[in-house]
């Protein structure tokens, strides 16, 4: 069960390190807050999960902001019934969430392509609009639910006087709000990456690209396709839930504007600039997203004006300009050109980019070797007409 | 009509299809016997490959029923006629373009093993030595062990067919069907493929065959139908079949090169 | 029963924008076969449009009076818009109609817009997988909705109906009701006589002139059209460039009703793409048809009796209707068989 390849092992084991030790190589980034590292590692994790049914499958789904906020309210709850114990709430994210996947999944799931697509956007803003409306008294609609002084809390209070603040969560006193959060989370991640890692080699895994390549050819090769396609789906949807659960677990809040698509999109974005299907990728991409919406959107003329300093005047007035627009509240702009970008130019995200780099150095080094090293595992999808 | 005699394995029954006005399957009725290679032969559109499609659960019949073993296959899924035994090579190659080579032929092996479904997420691919073992032998059997590794959408076309042909054989079906497994193929490659057809014949497996080149199904075939404008109009052997005047008219009739 | 009259009415001007939008993008899909999320930004850029217009025509020239100060003090500044001072009486009715008068400008920079997004970008998808395309064009979309963001701010910019049809109609009496049981607000009258004229004048475009034909027959089976040695592409270009004009003058009309901000695009793609798909994917008439069922579905969903019996129905209505039909009729309403049937 714990047994993986070597190749694997190495791979977790330096994602482990870079994970770890993020608070000391992020801080000339100017990233190295627990606040900011905590979302790294959340993002990072939802993104993994993600990858897990879109990578894999190829099932483009719009509807996991829906799990995550499910997570989060599930999260929230414990804490106020229960206990500010954040394995506790993760579990209870885990339950509800892959409770919520396995119902969307099973229907959504009847149909495949584009229609998969709409199903689980539809659902998502279903779930979205009614978290606003009718479902108020569970998700207290625009206000979000929060912790308050009169929560029950029947596990914590049986060990413990009520306090005279609001709790915060902790794990056996270990509070989850500072570099602490941020590395409950780290591991957090590195289960789930390992997890990821596992199913990726596992015969599951196969079955699940077999579907992606080819779904009627797992039809008739004797694969009920739908019962592979469902597991993955609400596995993908547990880890949503699961990072949903850190959000509230590092900040016990959960608001409805986390469901809404627009967050699947910005989930779908991560993925792809990262690196569909490869393991490591939607982590990258997930970083780069949440660096630039929080640092990169903190920018402002004067930052740009000491960065372009050494160009003659008019010049960067001029620069200062143009790329004043592209951050502070211009962020999105950069990441929907980039986003552009990479679906035009690499398609296989930023891990393809590395790939093509780094196969063109070892090219060079070795000019004897003509043979292009091609890694079945990564393999981006050719476009269509390949092949044939 | 033919009698199903007690050593029939699969029976086509009064099939019936129709595409809107088009008949592209009337009134067929066919016995494959066990053991046997049974060509299907006809000119281009006359319904052979809706008959595989009826058969393997891709098209329902308008009518009439496909029996494997004295069970009814109409009305089942794909995979459950696959895990019943019944494999198939397409007309063009069906494989999963992305995967190796190696997995290619590695995932019909599990299905096979596991089943239609199986929950084996924490197992290493790594761990299944055996199934690995099969894959290998049967891809350095087929001729394909150069480019293990590589992706099969690289494949030449001839090397496609031959790699789908290895992933229904890894299965040991009952039943191997074959939609035009020489078409496009060099006159070396088709010698190539009609050596390994005829080795897997002393298998006792079932083959059904469709083929356009009369050098191949001479070669192969123990009993030929042929199939023109969705009716049977002749059976036999290959030599009865080659002295009907009516197949004769009907390839002339057709647009058969 | 008149409340479920009026309600009929609510829903079928939000509908003509739904069916205006849904049809654009029917045209792209079943012309170049791409599924293009960015055409809620052409919606959001036609609003955008309308807002330019009325900018530039309330430019204005500021002029210090010698005589009268302001309450701070200072002399008053008089503000009189170009329009006014160059077109006297005239100018103000130039400012009246600006909403209606921005088609004029809507069209030809719609008609651009639209063909370089398919020279430059779209082009290069035809051939790749659906996925890919639904996510460059949300880049797309991305972009272009910041772009406006930077221009324009993020706060809706209200424009105002041109006099005439300030107010409401009382429809009840024309039909010979009692008053005031069915009064409707003229501008949304118009905008459903406006939708519908637009969506006549593509079905007319499409059916009776030669362009047209070449191009349905080149939605039906586009390698026999190409193999007739018929320039298929360009006209496929030209096709996109009306689709974006159909969303644009659809934003344009619409910003009296709604604001419109940066978000306005997305906002209604994603009930677009609902509504396509409900109609069927590559249906003309079915997105016409579901665009204002849908409107109207939603509008009944959201009076009060209904809420009453089911809480909260007028939120996800249409996200329903769409899963059910998705469910029970993969190909949509009136979709052709076999069109992404799967
Ligand atoms: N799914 C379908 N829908 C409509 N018509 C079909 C469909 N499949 C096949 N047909 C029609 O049925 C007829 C028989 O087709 P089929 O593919 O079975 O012919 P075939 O004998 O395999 O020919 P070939 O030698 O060219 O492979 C043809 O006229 C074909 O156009
Ligand atoms: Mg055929």
């Amino acid at each position: 069960m714990f047994s993986i390849p070597k190749k694997d092992a190495i791979t977790f084991l330096l994602f482990a390190l870079v994970v770890l030790t993020m608070p000391i190589w992020l801080s000339p980034f100017g990233a190295s807050y627990p606040g900011l590292l905590q979302k790294f590692a959340i993002y990072a994790l939802l993104a993994v999960g993600y990858n897990i049914l879109f990578g894999l499958t190829g099932y483009l789904s719009f509807g996991h902001a829906a799990f995550l906020g499910v997570g989060s309210y599930a999260a929230v709850w414990s804490f106020k019934l229960l206990s500010m114990n954040p394995i506790l709430a993760l579990a209870c994210a885990m339950i509800f969430s892959g409770i919520f996947a396995l119902a969307i999944g099973y229907v959504s799931l009847r149909r495949s392509g584009i229609y998969f697509s709409i199903l689980t956007l539809a659902f998502a803003q279903m779930s979205y609009k009614l978290a606003y409306s009718v479902l108020s008294p569970i998700t207290h609609g625009e206000n979000g639910l929060q912790l308050t002084l009169q929560d029950p809390r029947t596990i914590d209070l049986m060990f413990m006087e009520r306090g005279v603040s609001l709790p915060t969560s902790s794990l056996f006193g270990i509070p989850m709000n500072g570099y602490e959060g941020f590395y409950f989370c780290a591991v957090i991640l590195l289960i789930g990456f390992f997890i990821a890692q596992k199913i990726a080699s596992s015969p599951f895994g196969m079955m699940l690209k077999g579907i992606k390549s080819n779904e009627d050819r797992m039809n008739y090769t004797g694969f009920n396709t739908k019962p592979y396609m469902l597991t993955a789906f609400v596995i993908s949807g547990m880890y949503a839930g699961i990072a949903g659960g850190l959000l509230a677990v590092t900040d016990p809040l959960a608001g409805a504007e986390r469901m809404q698509w627009t967050a699947s999109g910005e989930l779908v974005l991560m993925t792809i600039l990262g690196g569909v299907g490869t393991l490591v990728g939607p982590v990258i991409g997930a970083w780069i997203i949440k660096y630039f919406e929080n640092i990169f959107s903190a920018w402002n003329e004067s930052i740009l004006h000491n960065f372009f300093a050494f160009l003659p005047d008019n010049i960067e007035g001029f620069v200062v300009l143009i790329s004043s627009k592209f951050v502070g509240e211009g962020w999105h702009l950069t990441l929907g050109s980039m986003f552009v970008l990479v679906v035009v130019f690499l398609p296989g995200g930023i891990m393809e980019g590395v790939r093509r780099i780094s196969s063109w150095f070892l090219r060079r080094k070795d000019p004897t070797k003509d043979q292009e090293v091609v890694d079945p595992e990564n393999m981006p999808k050719p476009s269509s007409e390949k092949g044939e | 009509m033919v009698e199903s005699s007690h050593n029939t394995v699969l029976h086509v029954a009064d099939v019936h299809k129709t595409f809107g006005g088009l008949h592209a399957l009337a009134d067929v009725d066919l016995a494959f016997e066990e053991g046997t290679t049974h060509a299907i032969i006809g000119p281009n559109g006359a319904g052979k490959s809706t008959l595989l499609n009826v058969i393997v659960g891709k098209l329902p019949p308008t009518r009439g029923t496909v029996v494997l073993d004295g069970e009814v296959l109409t009305g089942k899924s794909p995979y459950e006629i696959n895990q019943m035994g019944i494999a198939r090579v397409f007309q063009t190659p069906e494989i999963f373009p992305e995967l190796s080579v190696f997995d290619n032929v590695m995932a019909p092996a599990f299905a096979k093993r596991d089943g239609a479904f199986s929950m084996n997420l924490f197992k290493s691919i790594e761990s299944e030595k055996d199934i690995a073992r099969e894959a290998e032998e049967i891809i350095v059997d087929f001729g394909l062990d150069a480019m293990i590794h590589t992706h099969a959408g690289a494949l030449s076309r001839g090397h496609k067919r031959r790699l789908e042909l290895a992933m229904c054989l890894i299965q040991k079906p009952r039943i191997l069907l074959l939609d035009e497994p020489t078409a496009g193929m060099s006159r070396h490659d088709t010698n190539t493929t009609i050596e390994l057809l005829k080795k897997i014949k002393s298998s006792g497996m079932t083959k059904v065959i469709i083929e356009h080149d009369m050098h191949v199904v001479f070669s192969l075939a123990d009993e030929v139908s042929v199939l023109a404008q969705g009716r049977i109009i002749a059976e036999g052997t290959p030599d009865e079949v080659r002295g009907d005047p009516k197949v004769q008219e009907a390839y002339l009739g057709g647009t058969y090169e | 029963m008149d409340a479920v009259i009026l309600q009929v009415l609510n829903g079928l001007d939000k509908g003509g924008a739904y069916a205006l939008i849904a049809l654009g993008l029917t045209l792209v899909f079943g012309t170049l076969g791409v599924v293009n999320f960015a055409h809620g930004a052409l919606f959001m850029i036609g609003a955008f449009c309308a807002v330019t217009f009325r900018k530039i025509l309330t430019l204005e020239k500021v002029v210090l009076s010698e005589t009268e100060l302001s309450p701070w003090g200072t002399p008053l500044e008089i503000r009189t818009p170009f329009a006014q001072q160059w077109f006297g009486d005239f100018g103000n009715v130039l400012l009246d109609y600006s909403v209606p008068l921005s088609i004029l400008l809507a069209i030809p920079v719609m008609l651009l817009i639209g063909i370089v997004m398919e020279r430059g970008l779209i082009k290069h998808f035809y051939k790749r997988p659906h996925a890919e395309q639904i996510l460059v064009t949300f880049g797309l979309a991305i972009v272009l909705q910041e772009i406006v963001k930077a221009f324009f701010g993020a706060n809706p910019n209200p424009q105002p109906i041109p006099q005439v049809f300030m107010g409401a109609a009382d429809l009840g009496v024309m039909v010979g009701m009692a008053e005031h049981v069915i009064t409707y607000p003229k501008w949304r009258l118009v905008y459903l006589f406006f939708s519908l004229g637009v969506i006549g004048a593509v079905f007319a475009f499409l059916r009776f002139t030669t362009f047209g034909m070449v191009v349905r027959a080149g939605m039906s089976d586009r390698e026999t059209v190409s193999m007739l040695g018929i320039n298929i592409d360009r006209r496929f270009t030209i096709m996109f460039g009306i689709a974006a004009v159909v969303a644009g003058v659809a934003g344009v009309m619409y910003t009296p009703i709604l604001p419109p901000d940066y978000t306005l695009g997305m906002d209604f793609l994603v009930l677009t793409f609902i509504v396509v798909v409900v109609g069927g994917m590559g249906s003309l008439p079915g997105a016409v048809l579901a665009g204002f069922t849908l409107g109207v579905v939603q509008s009944l969903a959201s009076m009060t009796e209904v809420k009453d019996i089911i809480p909260g129905i007028d939120q996800v209505i249409i996200y329903l209707v769409a899963v059910i039909i998705l469910l029970v009729r993969p190909r949509g309403l009136l979709g052709k068989r076999g069109v992404m049937e799967n």
